[in-house]
C-alpha cells in the first residue's frame, strides 16, 4: 500500500528504484567502478602486449642496462634510474618553492596580490609541455651550459654529483624543467587546502600567544598536511610521466651515471621516441613492457606515499591524544 | 528544441554531402621522410583525377610496415627495405607478396660546429666510423686532420650527436657505417634505432641540428633536405671511387644510377657507398610498399595508375621539394614492375 503507510512496510526494489535515490546511487557507483575497470583493463592490455619481451627476458629486464634494438637486447634499468632521478630532482626543487609560495599566497599576502599571482600561476599549469620543452632547449640549455653548470663545477665540483663535462642537457636540466612544470600544481592545490583550514584554528593559535608565522607554520600547515601531500603526489605523477619536455633536454642516452650533468633517458621519453619506428615484434613488446614498468612504478610510489600519510597521521593522533 | 532539430538536420545534410562525394578512397601510411613529396603528389593527382583520393599518414616506417601487413591500409611506405622475415610475415598474413617501389632518394650529411673553423671539412670513411664509434675523440686526430690539410683543427673533444627517435635517417647513416667499417657492423649494426656507443640523442632533424648548433665541437648527421632548407654547413665525404663529394641532388641521383646496374628485381637494395665518381656515398631510396594482389579492381587500377604517374610526371615535382629524383635506369625497371600488381 502506498501513501502514509508505505514508510512502515518494506518497500520493494522496484519502488525504491522509482524514487531516484537508488538510481543515482547505482549510476554513480557505475562511474566509479568504470574508472577502476579502465585502469585494470590498461594493466591487462600492457601485460598481454608485452608477452614476448617478458618471456625472453623475465625479471632480468629490470636489472639489465643494455638497450640494443639491432641485436635485440633490452633492459629497463637506465630508464628506471632516469625517471626516478629526474622526478626526485624536480620534487627537491619544486616542493619547498611550491609550499612556500602557497603559504605566502594563502596566509601572508595581501588579498589583491594573492588573487593576481594565483591567476598567473594557474595559467602556467595550463601551458602545454611542448612549450616547456622549447623553452628548455632554447633558453635553459644554453644557460646551463654557459653559466650554471660551470659555476656548480667550480664551487661543488669535488662532489661526484657535479662532475664530468657540461653539455647543457642532462639529468639536472631535465629536473629543472620538470620542477617548473609541477610547481603550479603544488602551489594551486596547496593554496586551496590552506585556505580551507577553518578560521578558528588560526584564531585559537593566535589567542594562545603565537606570532603570525608560528600560527601558520605550527597550526595551519600541519592541519592541511594531507592535502599538501596530495598535491605533491599529483605533481610526482605528472613528473614521472612527462614526455616531450624531458626528451628535449635530457640528452637521450640510456646510461646510469652518478653526475647530474650527465645525459640520461626516461621511460616516457624512450617510448615516445622509438615506438613508431619499432619494426620487430620483440622491440615493440619491450617498449610496451617499459610502459608496464612505468605504470607499476607510479602505483608503487603512490602506495608508499599513502602509507607515509597514514603513518604520520597515526603519529599525529598519538601525540594529540 | 527547435535549435536541436535544426542542428541535427544540418549534420544530416553534411553527412549526405559527404556520402555524395563518392570518391574512391585509398589509404596509406608510413615513412615521415618523403611525406612532403607524397603529400604534394597525392594532392596534384587528386586534382587531375578527382574521383581518386589518396590519404597518407606519416606515422613512421615501422608503423607503416606493420599496418600494411595487418591490412589496415592499402599501401605502406618505408625508408628502409623490409627484411626477409617481414616479407614472410606479410605473405603469411595476407596471402600474397609485397612489392617495393622506390619513389625518391634521400641522403644524410655530416654537420658540425667547430668554433674558429669555417671551412668545409673532408671526412674519410674511417674518420666517420672512428668518430661515431668513439675511438676518435679529438678533432685534431690524424685521421681527420690528414684529409684536411690547410685547416687547423683544435685539440678539443668531439661531441657526437645522433637521433634519439627511430628514423630512416639513422637507418641510412648506420647502413653506410656498417658497409665501411666491420667494427661498426659487428658492434652496432644497422637499424632505425641502434645502441650508439657514444653521443647524445636529439629528437628529430631539428633536435640534432639544434644541439649541434648550440654545442661547440659537436658533430651530427641530418637529412640533406633539412640541411639545404636551413642553410646549414656540412662536410664532404669520400666515396668509394676516392673522390670527396659534397652532397647535392645530382650526387644522390648518381649514386642510384651507379647501383642501378646491379639492382635486384625487387628493388630491395641499399645504395650507400655506391660505385661511381660522382656518387654521394650516404644515399638511399625510400619505398612504397604495395601488395602484389589487390582484391578490389577499382583500387588496383587506381594504384597502378598512380604509380605510373609518379614515375613519369611525379618525378618532376621532386627537385622542387629538394628530393633527388630517380635515375632513368631505375624508372624503366619500375615501370615494367608495375605489371606485377594483379
Amino acid at each position: 500500500m502506498r501513501g502514509a503507510g508505505s514508510s512502515l512496510s518494506p518497500r520493494s526494489l522496484f519502488s525504491r528504484l522509482c524514487q531516484g535515490d537508488e538510481i543515482a546511487r547505482l549510476i554513480t557507483l557505475l562511474f566509479a567502478a568504470s574508472v577502476v575497470l579502465i585502469a585494470l583493463a590498461i594493466v591487462y592490455q600492457l601485460w598481454v602486449d608485452s608477452a614476448l619481451s617478458r618471456h625472453r627476458f623475465g625479471l632480468h629486464f629490470l636489472v639489465t642496462s643494455v638497450w640494443d634494438p639491432v641485436f635485440e637486447q633490452f633492459g629497463a634499468l637506465p630508464f628506471i634510474y632516469g625517471t626516478l632521478l629526474t622526478s626526485a630532482v624536480a620534487l627537491l626543487l619544486a616542493v619547498p618553492l611550491g609550499i612556500g609560495a602557497a603559504i605566502f599566497l594563502a596566509e601572508l599576502a595581501p588579498q589583491r596580490i594573492s588573487a593576481v599571482c594565483t591567476f598567473f600561476i594557474e595559467l602556467l599549469a595550463a601551458v602545454p609541455s611542448v612549450i616547456y620543452g622549447l623553452l628548455g632547449v632554447f633558453v635553459l640549455v644554453p644557460l646551463m651550459r654557459q653559466d650554471v653548470q660551470p659555476f656548480l663545477k667550480n664551487t661543488l665540483g669535488f662532489l661526484p654529483l657535479f662532475s664530468g663535462p657540461a653539455y647543457g642537457v642532462g639529468f639536472l636540466t631535465a629536473g629543472i624543467v620538470l620542477a617548473l612544470m609541477i610547481l603550479p600544481f603544488i602551489i594551486s592545490v596547496s593554496r586551496e587546502v590552506l585556505l580551507s583550514v577553518p578560521r578558528d584554528q588560526r584564531e585559537a593559535a593566535l589567542a594562545l600567544g603565537s606570532t603570525r608565522w608560528e600560527s601558520t607554520w605550527r597550526v595551519v600547515v600541519p592541519f592541511a598536511r594531507t592535502g599538501i601531500f596530495g598535491s605533491i603526489f599529483l605533481a610526482l605523477a605528472r613528473a614521472l610521466g612527462e614526455t616531450m619536455a624531458v626528451t628535449m633536454v635530457i640528452g637521450n642516452t640510456p646510461q646510469i651515471a652518478a653526475s647530474l650533468f650527465a645525459p640520461g633517458y626516461t621511460i616516457a621519453a624512450v617510448i615516445a621516441n622509438e615506438f613508431t619506428e619499432a619494426t620487430s615484434d620483440l622491440y615493440l613488446h619491450a617498449l610496451i613492457e617499459l610502459g608496464l614498468v612505468l605504470f607499476l612504478l607510479t602505483f608503487i610510489l603512490n602506495g608508499m606515499a599513502r602509507l607515509l600519510i597514514l603513518l604520520t597521521e597515526r603519529k599525529g593522533a598519538e601525540v594529540r591524544a | 528544441m527547435k535549435r536541436f532539430t535544426g542542428f541535427a538536420l544540418a549534420l544530416l545534410a553534411l553527412g549526405a554531402i559527404a556520402l555524395a562525394q563518392n570518391a574512391l578512397l585509398i589509404n596509406g601510411a608510413g615513412a615521415t621522410f618523403p611525406y612532403p613529396a607524397y603529400s604534394k603528389w597525392f594532392d596534384v593527382y587528386h586534382k587531375q583525377k578527382p574521383a581518386i583520393q589518396i590519404n597518407y599518414q606519416s606515422v613512421g616506417s615501422g608503423a607503416g610496415i606493420r599496418q600494411v601487413t595487418e591490412g589496415t591500409v592499402d599501401f605502406g611506405a618505408s625508408d628502409g627495405p623490409m627484411t626477409d622475415k617481414q616479407l614472410e610475415d606479410f605473405t603469411a598474413k595476407r596471402g600474397t607478396q609485397i612489392l617495393h617501389f622506390p619513389t625518391v632518394l634521400g641522403a644524410d650529411v655530416p654537420t658540425y660546429n667547430i668554433p674558429g673553423v669555417s671551412a668545409e671539412l673532408n671526412f674519410t670513411p674511417d674518420a666517420l666510423a672512428g668518430i661515431f664509434l668513439g675511438s676518435i675523440t679529438k678533432w685534431n686526430d690524424p685521421a681527420i686532420a690528414g684529409a684536411n690539410k690547410g685547416v687547423t683543427l683544435p685539440a678539443a673533444d668531439i661531441l657526437v650527436i645522433h637521433r634519439s627517435d627511430g628514423s630512416g635517417t639513422t637507418y641510412i647513416w648506420t647502413d653506410y657505417l656498417s658497409k665501411i667499417s666491420d667494427t661498426w657492423k659487428t658492434k652496432v649494426g644497422t637499424g632505425t634505432s641502434v645502441n650508439w656507443p657514444v653521443g647524445l640523442g636529439g629528437k628529430g632533424n631539428e633536435g640534432v641540428a639544434g644541439l649541434v648548433k648550440q654545442t661547440p665541437y659537436a658533430i651530427g648527421y641530418v637529412e640533406l633536405i633539412y640541411a639545404i632548407q636551413n642553410k646549414m654547413p656540412y662536410g664532404k665525404i669520400r666515396n668509394s671511387a676516392g673522390v670527396f663529394v659534397k652532397a647535392d641532388l645530382a650526387g644522390v641521383s648518381a649514386a642510384a644510377a651507379g647501383a642501378a646496374k646491379t639492382m635486384p628485381e625487387d628493388f630491395r637494395v641499399s645504395i650507400t657507398n655506391a660505385p661511381g665518381k660522382a656518387a654521394y656515398p650516404v644515399s638511399s631510396f625510400t619505398w612504397l610498399l604495395i601488395p602484389a594482389h589487390i582484391q578490389d579492381a577499382a583500387k588496383r587500377d587506381a594504384i597502378k595508375g598512380f604509380l605510373h604517374w609518379m614515375l613519369t610526371e611525379g618525378q618532376n615535382y621532386a627537385e622542387g621539394l629538394a628530393y633527388a629524383k630517380l635515375p632513368k635506369e631505375v624508372v624503366v625497371k619500375e615501370l615494367k614492375a608495375i605489371s606485377k600488381i594483379q
